[in-house]
């Protein structure tokens, strides 16, 4: 039976992606490990390589094709003894990436979040994140009618650093595979062209060591960008966080303090299972003397990263993987700086106040959309900053709706929206209409199966169910 | 730039083995360097001396770590120093602060918890800086000031002076993970990280026979080429020729060096330590052979540099200003509540 050889995910987080050349032409024979076409995503080139042999018989994705979606057939392969006319029978073949992402940090990789909510979505391979409906509420940081450019969060973070080594001699990267091999996430990519191995540091795996060496230059007055690969080995690294970059200024009673950023990617990414998915945000948010930020936009991203290196204080800035490949609207401006801190109105709203932050975010906005259609019109905070916390903007609009969801990925006990729960029970008991519900992901390391991981997780579903108990739809 | 990726690039040639340094005779040291050393070194016996007394008094709360016995290291490392070098240590770091030049008041208040202390009381005994000393703590995280020194020499390597980091810690310090890790990264870029391991024979009561499968620490960087040697750190002259040459080394270029103090605490890890781990004749007989400031005194006397005279007259010298920051750190106040919500970020 012929084979249709499909559009392979280069990566766990790869939904579609540039079918660039084709280097077999039809009516070529093909061995096992040819190369037979390129593919570009947004973080490499790779090469496909043919699992079967056979007869190229037909090439179904012209070369040059943007977007062609994991799965879709992209050519047919004839077996010996097989003719052109059996080409409308093709069975699938998977096509596998020559550069099979063995490396751990790419095999990191994310999952089609859709895919969490929507399991049939998943299995043609064939959905991507829907643009959000709910419309974004204007940032008052942005100045009305400046001209938006669509960006990935990669990009954004990217653009972030590039324009801070610019302005600051004293701001360099260091981190593993940061340099040479352009960032295990590609979020790095090009900062070792523009600013050389001085300022983009490749280490040793030596996340202890490394974390250490940043806080002691920070110490001495450099602006270290410590990258971790994910921030699940940050542990490896906690008590220099903890005990030498938060403590610092506080025992040397502030003569010095360690002025830098610990990033990465943070919290569940896809299939990886328990060691490698977790979230750091109340970990870190815990911690006097640290900033924590975990931004969802990619204008959030650039604006809040900026803002982590100029800041005189160790933030920990925590990115997510899922996000990285989304786009959205970062404004075109010379200098975009958004303030540490201070909460977003992502989408206004009268009947309920979902707070969440980070990928989180991504449950929130689609259930505000789930709800909308039920008539019940929610607010969404983005909270950005976990530390120090924008209570006010939170009690703000609790007053108007008098209800509150909190949504987050990480664990249920001791989570942020437990502390938000306290603050605005304390601070706006006589406010509430409802209960406060705080969604968050179970209290189990993270599972492989994937029925079980998306068990694990929050889902629309449960956000939608919250704001309809605390609006007394349910 | 250029000149900072030529550094980087190291080749075969580059590599220097372990062994490619010795350890140098002893200094011979001049009336002035004797003196010196003399005086300094009875600062932090007297000062230590002074501490305890104030522990036991109830002045000075939670840990304490003397350094009594150990004050040729210190001493004849601040001896090779320039300005602009930093020095960084654990807990057992009143004598290094002292040594640094950072002034008796400060330190004692801060020992005491008071406002005048170089943390404005609010860092104690195991957490004290001085930026303007290029002291950068004072950590109570065993082995943790290891990297946060070799980030030090990072800065240097970055910024392209010349400045050396001298980067403190203890026989205990030395089997810790993040030890190691940083020799590699500070080999692998040649950071002017001069690693002191003050081997006082025990890490808090396990003796190093106990705790370390290889005894001569300056081969810990052998698996990283990086050059040891071990030098009698009772001898202020031996340590100022080690501290010479492994500064010279370091400002060369030439990357990290391994020096391993052989010293002696004489008194037990904290103040709460009796001690029951080794016996009373070891300490006497090191008390009585080796000790550091004894050697110096010995010297000068028979050198007739100085009479016994004059000797007393430097002990009361030094008595005096330890007197004088033992009265400021008893009455200087306590910080001002305020201070409980500052310094917590900038």
């Amino acid at each position: 039976m012929p084979i249709e050889i499909l559009m392979p995910a280069l990566s766990p987080t790869m939904e579609e992606g540039n079918l660039a050349k084709w280097l077999k032409k039809e009516g070529d024979s093909v061995a096992a490990g040819d190369v037979i076409a390129e593919i570009e995503t947004d973080k490499a080139t790779m090469e496909v390589e043919a699992v079967d042999e056979g007869t190229l018989a037909k090439i179904l994705i012209e070369a040059g094709t943007e977007g062609v979606k994991v799965n879709t057939p992209i050519a047919v392969l004839l077996e010996e003894g097989e003719s052109a006319d059996d080409v409308g029978k093709a069975g699938k073949s998977a096509a596998k990436s020559s550069d099979e992402p063995e490396q751990t940090a790419d095999a990191a990789g994310g999952k089609d979040k859709q895919a969490t909510e929507e399991p049939t979505a998943k299995k043609d391979g064939a959905s991507v994140p829907a643009a959000p409906k709910v419309e974004i509420a204007a940032d008052p940081d942005i100045p009305e009618g400046t001209e938006m450019v669509p960006t990935t969060v990669r990009e954004a973070l990217r653009d972030a650093m590039a324009e801070e080594m610019r302005r600051d001699e004293n701001v360099f990267v260091m981190g593993e595979e940061v340099a040479e091999y352009q960032g295990a996430y590609k979020i790095t990519q090009n900062l070792l062209q523009e600013f050389g191995a001085k300022r983009v540091v490749d280490t040793p795996i030596t996340e202890h060591g490394f974390a250490g060496v940043g806080v002691g230059a920070a110490m001495a007055g450099l602006k270290p960008i410590v990258e971790f690969m994910t921030f699940n080995f940050s542990m490896q690294a906690i008590d220099q966080i903890v005990n030498s970059a938060a403590k610092t200024l506080y025992m040397a009673g502030g003569q010095m303090g360690a002025p830098m950023v610990f990033r990465g990617p943070n919290g569940a990414a896809a299939r990886v299972a328990a060691q490698h998915s977790q979230c750091y945000a109340a970990w870190y948010s815990h911690i006097p003397g640290l900033k924590v930020v975990m931004p969802y936009t990619a204008a959030d991203a650039k604006g809040l990263l900026k803002a982590a290196i100029r800041d005189p204080n160790p933030v920990v800035f925590l990115e997510n993987e899922i996000l990285y490949g989304q786009t959205f609207d970062v404004p075109k401006l010379d200098d975009f700086v958004l303030p540490i801190g201070k909460a977003r109105i992502h989408k206004t709203g009268k009947d309920a106040t979902i707070v969440s932050f980070g990928i989180g975010m991504t449950y929130a906005v689609k259930a505000a959309e789930e709800l909308a259609g039920e008539g019940i019109d929610v607010e969404i905070i983005d909270l950005r900053t976990i530390r120090p916390m924008d209570l006010d903007t939170i009690i703000e609009s609790v007053k108007k709706t008098n209800r509150l969801v909190t949504v987050e990925e990480g664990y249920p006990q001791s989570s942020v929206g437990q502390h938000i729960a306290t603050q605005v029970m304390q601070r706006a008991f006589d406010h509430l209409d409802a209960p406060i519900l705080t969604i968050a992901g179970k209290d189990v390391p993270m599972p492989y199966a994937a029925n079980l991981e998306k068990l694990a997780l929050p889902s629309v579903s449960e956000v939608v169910e919250a704001v309809k108990a605390v609006t007394y739809r349910a | 730039m250029a000149t900072a990726a030529k550094k980087a690039s190291r080749t075969k040639a580059d590599v220097k083995s372990a062994s490619a340094i010795k350890t140098p005779p002893p200094l011979e040291f001049s009336k002035e360097d004797e003196l010196e050393a003399y005086r300094e070194m009875l600062l932090i016996r007297r000062f230590e001396e002074k501490a305890g007394q104030l522990y036991g008094m109830g002045f000075i709360g939670g840990f304490c770590h003397l350094y009594i016995g150990q004050e040729a290291v210190v001493i004849g490392m601040q001896m090779a120093l320039k300005d602009g070098d930093q020095v960084i240590t654990g807990y057992r770091d009143h004598g290094h602060m002292l040594a640094t030049g950072m002034s008796a008041r400060g330190v004692m208040a801060e020992l005491t918890g008071r406002r005048g202390g170089y943390s404005r009381g609010k860092g104690g005994s195991m957490h004290m800086f001085s930026k303007e000393k290029n002291f950068y703590g004072g950590h109570g995280i065993v082995g943790a000031q290891v990297s946060l020194g070799t980030g030090l020499a990072f800065a240097n390597r970055y910024r392209e002076n010349d400045n050396v980091s001298l980067i403190y810690f203890g026989d205990g310090a030395a089997n810790q993970g993040q030890v190691y890790e940083s020799f590699n990264m500070a080999a692998l870029w040649k950071l002017p990280a001069i690693y002191i391991i003050e081997n006082n024979r025990y890490a808090m009561g396990t003796s190093v026979a106990r705790a370390s499968a290889q005894t001569d620490f300056s081969q810990r960087g052998a698996s990283f080429n990086i050059p040891g040697i071990q030098v009698d750190g009772m001898d202020v002259r031996a340590v100022k020729a080690a501290g010479e040459m492994a500064v010279e080394w370091g400002r060369a270029g030439n990357g990290p060096v391994i020096l391993e103090m052989q010293t002696y605490r004489y008194r037990g890890h904290s103040m709460s330590d009796p001690a029951k781990y080794r016996t009373k004749d070891e300490v006497q007989k090191m008390r009585s052979e080796h000790d550091p400031i004894e050697q110096v005194k010995a010297r000068l006397l028979d050198k007739k540099w100085a009479s016994e005279d004059e000797l007393k007259a430097i002990d009361k010298e030094v008595r005096e200003i330890v007197a004088d920051s033992a009265e400021f750190a008893q009455n200087d106040p306590e910080p001002d509540v305020s201070e409980l919500y500052t310094d917590i970020l900038l």
